[in-house]
């Protein structure tokens, strides 16, 4: 929701506050009036661009072995040590914080939006479309997640990423769109959801401008969760050999790696481990800041 | 004769911030005191503080003698000795003060033995007796009910039963009929009468509505953010009050008894804030008459007369009120009302009923009756004209009002809205009747998304219906219903209670709706932002031609901005009409006893006035009684009507019969009279 140029020019001419007070604006506002937010939104940028600007500057790609040194402490050549097989862990890290970056976020974000979706249509919508989703979802929760996608992890292959994404998405969206669902039911009676219906909304609009909207405390919350219950699912599946395939890595499978020789080469688990606390940390800054800017009742955003 | 109870000086803070200041009164034996104010303005904290009841983080300070005892600072195990016994209280909500596991006898029988030394069945006796003495029928068996079983009223006398259990000196009622409908809320005041009548008992009425006070009250203390401005007789604060705020007051409400519209006298602005109170008078800036020396220094209360103080610094100057002929408060705009010519029908609605199946069981639903909540409800409204809907809870108004705002083809009848057939409609004309046709609500924090912006509220109904850029229109909008136009980037709970309720006006008028249904639109405010509301909606009106469908459960309020009212009861309508009409000249049993029972602020008239006092509560509406509706409860029907002529009342349901040139009512034996 922005303004267009000319509607601009207009309420300033009018002598009209100029910045459009919509919500988008207002929230992205008090998110970075926050110093929770700032800090998370900066550590969790600088993940980002470690990742992914990383690699440009390291002179050892993930795949190369140096064969001149096994096993050795951080050096000017090899700024975190190397592994066993005489890989750059500054490299092997970099690429592993890539997949389980992209992996975590994508399956927090899609786990905590398929959950919305299907609880508050379930919610608003009762009847035929409430039984469907409730069955669809019971049966997904007593599937068990960790056994199936053990079953399934011959299909993520290399460059089969997406699909690991959604599956792990998949069986992470049940309890929230339970809960969700009950709390649109209950959001559902509030007179602006009435007042909305009796000025002709359309049902679908209603759900993603006024309901999803109202529970974005909890989804914000959830999806803070998620993100670090899938950072930690891909690295225990990775760990056991299930998720990300190698030649490719993640932190998971080098975690599972360093943890064999940490006790005498601190320098292959500690950067891993230490970069996966710090991401998941600047995640749960991030979203304690989302949920105060998106709750207008909330004093210390202001 | 020594007071029974002496408050001097009472102060009361939460952390620092005041909520009570300076508060002294005192009530002698068999004495009425009223405590009024708006909300916010501390009378509840003095209640609560005098009875020892505020949380451990209350700081109180002064004295409050209970025949000579001091109880601020007095030890816990001697409040508790004095409350029940030596004073007692009667609450608002008598669902929350009763305890839902046990039975209403053994509430009150335990009230009894708390304080007396009696046995069990001592106990219980006198716990029927007390029940007997509130007026509760067939008191030996309704002792062993418990309080779900009870309608409100009712629970409101077992309260009553339970206040005056161990006959005390004083008897603190807060806001005792703010909750109940205004038939019962006569006969719990009357209750309530009887009560102090048979304990000689002082009592402390605390409300909002100047009406109760003015017929039941001795004395009256007005407070005002958290002080009293002004106290004295009730004659002497209605007739001849000192203060501006007491004036600003008095003329903010609209009158049952007066026909005619005459713009309501709003009082500007809003209470302060008890954070931030200004230096000087409180009231100073909403007050027409300031001085510069009001600023200064908080006025002392002044002797004004005999027993009558007011805290204003030029009381001299402040004359009353008078209807018509504004003293202290420049009148805006007159509004005038529009005849009822051959105008256009914009909303029709004939035999309407709605039922609601009442289910049992949770695996297997099975039908065990059905809720008549409408059963054939039939009336009309032009165009540029205002329908009042008044009636009690139960009564079927909010479910008329829902099945027209559905605009889905009703169970029977019909729906015609702006010449549309609602059982005719397909999706694109019902959209686009949604554009001429909009809603305000009750309360309007519930009816505005919290999360929204005010400007993505007013934007809403215009991007819906096709306006991509509202920027313009919003400022427009806001500016119409008289707010600023820089606000649109707030939440809706930076608002009071009264600006919410215009932004929610607002949102209903963005897309120049020709219908407007209002929904109780007023009964969440207090009376001097009230007045403002109302006085909006009438200019509102005037400019932009708008028809409303006005629910309200507030009679004076209905006789203020509509042009015809239709009564109903138990999803009928009981009588129809013009407005002054009816007011005048009810002729349905029902209507008569409503008006009878409405209060007026008018101390003199309000003694004098002979009630119609209906027994009983509202009939089940899943069952509702054969014939007449009201027979069950209906004054004629009981004292009036021969055997020959009742029968008719029990068999044939009576239909509405014009009686005049625009009055109806659904009456075998209708005859008009004034009540008011």
């Amino acid at each position: 929701m922005t303004l267009s140029e000319e509607e601009l020019a207009e309420e300033l001419r009018d002598g009209v506050v100029a910045g459009a007070p919509s919500r988008t604006r207002l929230i992205a506002g008090r998110f970075f009036r926050s110093g929770q937010g700032r800090l998370g939104f900066g550590v969790l940028a600088l993940m980002f661009l470690l990742a992914f600007a990383g690699p440009l500057v390291s002179p050892w790609s993930y795949l190369d072995k140096d064969f001149t040194a096994f096993l050795q402490p951080p050096s000017p050549d090899h700024w975190f040590g190397t592994l066993q097989t005489g890989a750059d862990v500054f490299a092997v890290t970099l690429r592993g914080m890539q997949k389980s970056l992209i992996v975590g976020l994508l399956a927090a974000l899609v786990s905590t939006a398929l959950a919305a979706v299907a609880g508050a249509f379930a919610g608003y919508f009762l009847g035929w479309t409430d039984r469907t989703l409730t069955w669809v979802s019971d049966l997904l929760l007593v599937l068990p997640a960790f056994l199936v996608l053990a079953i399934m992890s011959p299909l993520f292959g290399s460059g089969q990423w997406p699909l690991f994404v959604i599956t792990l998405a998949l069986f992470l969206w049940m309890v929230t769109s339970k809960v969700v669902r009950g709390m649109t039911i209950s959001t559902k009676e509030h007179e602006f959801i009435q007042a909305a219906r009796y000025m002709g909304v359309a049902p679908v609009r209603i759900i993603f401008r006024h309901v999803i909207p109202n529970l974005s405390s909890l989804l914000i919350v959830d999806a803070t969760l998620n993100v670090s219950t899938a950072i930690l699912t891909e690295t225990s599946l990775s760990y056991f050999g299930f998720g990300i395939q190698p030649p490719d890595v993640s932190l998971g499978t080098l975690i599972a790696d360093g943890s064999r020789t940490a006790v005498y080469a601190p320098w292959t688990f500690w950067f891993v481990a230490g970069l996966l606390v710090v991401t998941v940390l600047a995640v749960n800054l991030v979203g304690d800041a989302l949920r105060d800017a998106f709750d207008p009742s909330s004093k210390r955003a202001r | 004769m020594s007071p029974v109870l002496d408050v001097r000086d009472l102060s009361v803070s939460f952390g620092g911030v005041p909520a009570v200041r300076e508060v002294s009164c005192a009530v002698r034996r068999g004495e009425v005191l009223g405590i009024v104010g708006e909300s916010g303005s501390g009378k509840s904290v003095t209640s609560a503080a005098v009875m020892g009841l505020l949380p451990p983080g209350a700081r109180v300070t002064g004295s409050v003698r209970l025949h000579g005892r001091e109880l601020i600072g007095a030890p816990a195990r001697e409040l508790t000795s004095c409350r029940g016994k030596a004073m007692s209280m009667v609450f608002q909500d008598p669902l929350s003060a009763l305890t839902p596991v046990y039975r209403v006898g053994d509430q009150i029988a335990e009230a009894v033995r708390v304080h007396q030394r009696v046995d069990k069945e001592a106990a219980l006796v006198r716990a029927v007796q007390l029940l007997d003495l509130v007026g509760i029928p067939r008191p030996s068996e309704r002792a062993l009910a418990f309080p779900h079983e009870f309608s409100g009223g009712m629970r409101q006398r077992v309260m009553i039963a339970m206040a005056i259990a161990n006959d005390p000196g004083v008897i603190i009622c807060d806001e005792p009929t703010t909750a109940l409908d205004v038939t019962v809320q006569a006969q719990v005041l009357e209750v309530l009468k009887k009560a102090q009548q048979k304990t000689g008992a002082a009592i402390i009425m605390i409300t909002h509505d100047l009406g109760v006070v003015a017929g039941f009250a001795d004395r009256v203390l007005v407070m005002y953010a958290g002080r009293p401005v002004e106290v004295g007789g009730v004659d002497d604060v209605y007739y001849r009050p000192r203060m501006p705020y007491t004036v600003g007051l008095l003329g903010s409400i609209p009158r049952a008894d007066k026909g005619g519209r005459w713009p309501l006298t709003p009082i500007e602005g809003s209470p302060p804030s008890p954070a931030a109170l200004p230096p000087g008078c409180p009231f100073a800036p909403r007050c027409p008459m300031r001085i510069d020396a009001c600023e200064e220094r908080e006025p002392p209360l002044f002797e004004v007369g005999d027993g009558h103080r007011a805290a204003c610094i030029r009381w001299k100057e402040v004359a009353p009120y008078t209807l018509g002929v504004p003293a202290v408060y420049g009148a805006p705009g007159s509004a005038r009302r529009t005849p009822r010519r051959a105008q256009r029908t914009v909303l029709e609605v004939r035999g309407l009923v709605k039922d609601y199946p009442l289910l049992k069981g949770t695996l297997f639903r099975r039908r065990i009756g059905t809720v008549h909540a409408v059963a054939g409800v039939d009336f009309d409204l032009r165009e540029g004209e205002t329908l009042g809907l008044v009636g009690e809870s139960g009564s079927g108004k909010t479910t008329t009002l829902t099945q027209i705002l559905e605009l889905a083809p009703p169970q029977q009848g019909g729906i015609t809205v702006l010449g549309h057939d609602t059982a005719r409609l397909d999706a694109a004309r019902r959209t686009e009747i949604r554009r001429d046709m909009q809603v305000v609500f009750q309360d309007p924090l519930a009816s505005l998304d919290p999360r929204m912006t005010v400007h993505d509220i007013l934007a809403e109904p215009l991007r819906t219906h096709g306006q991509r850029r509202p920027g313009r229109r919003i400022a427009e909008l806001l500016s119409l219903v008289g707010l600023d136009p820089s606000h649109a980037a707030r939440y809706p709970q930076d608002f009071s209670g009264g600006q919410r309720q215009r932004i929610a006006i607002a949102r209903a008028l963005a897309l120049e709706p020709r219908l407007l249904v209002l929904d109780e639109p007023v009964s969440a405010l207090d009376v001097s932002i009230q007045a403002g509301v109302i006085n909006l909606l009438g200019s509102l009106r005037a400019r932009l031609g708008l028809s409303y469908l006005f629910v309200a459960h507030d009679l004076a309020v209905v006789r203020h901005i509509a042009d015809r009212v239709a009564v109903m009861y138990l999803g009928r309508i009981a009588e129809i009409g013009q407005v002054d009409a009816v007011y005048q000249a009810p002729a349905h049993p029902y209507t008569q006893a409503l008006l009878s029972a409405i209060p007026l602020p008018d101390p003199v008239r309000e003694r004098a006035r002979d009630r119609i006092l209906l027994e009983g509560d509202l009939p089940s509406p899943a069952d509702p009684p054969t014939g007449c509706r009201f027979r069950t409860r209906c004054p004629k029907f009981r004292a009036e009507l021969t055997g020959d002529e009742r029968r008719l009342c029990v068999d044939v349901e009576p239909e509405v019969r014009p009686l005049s040139a625009d009055q109806g009512a659904a009456c075998h034996y209708a005859e008009r009279r004034d009540v008011v």
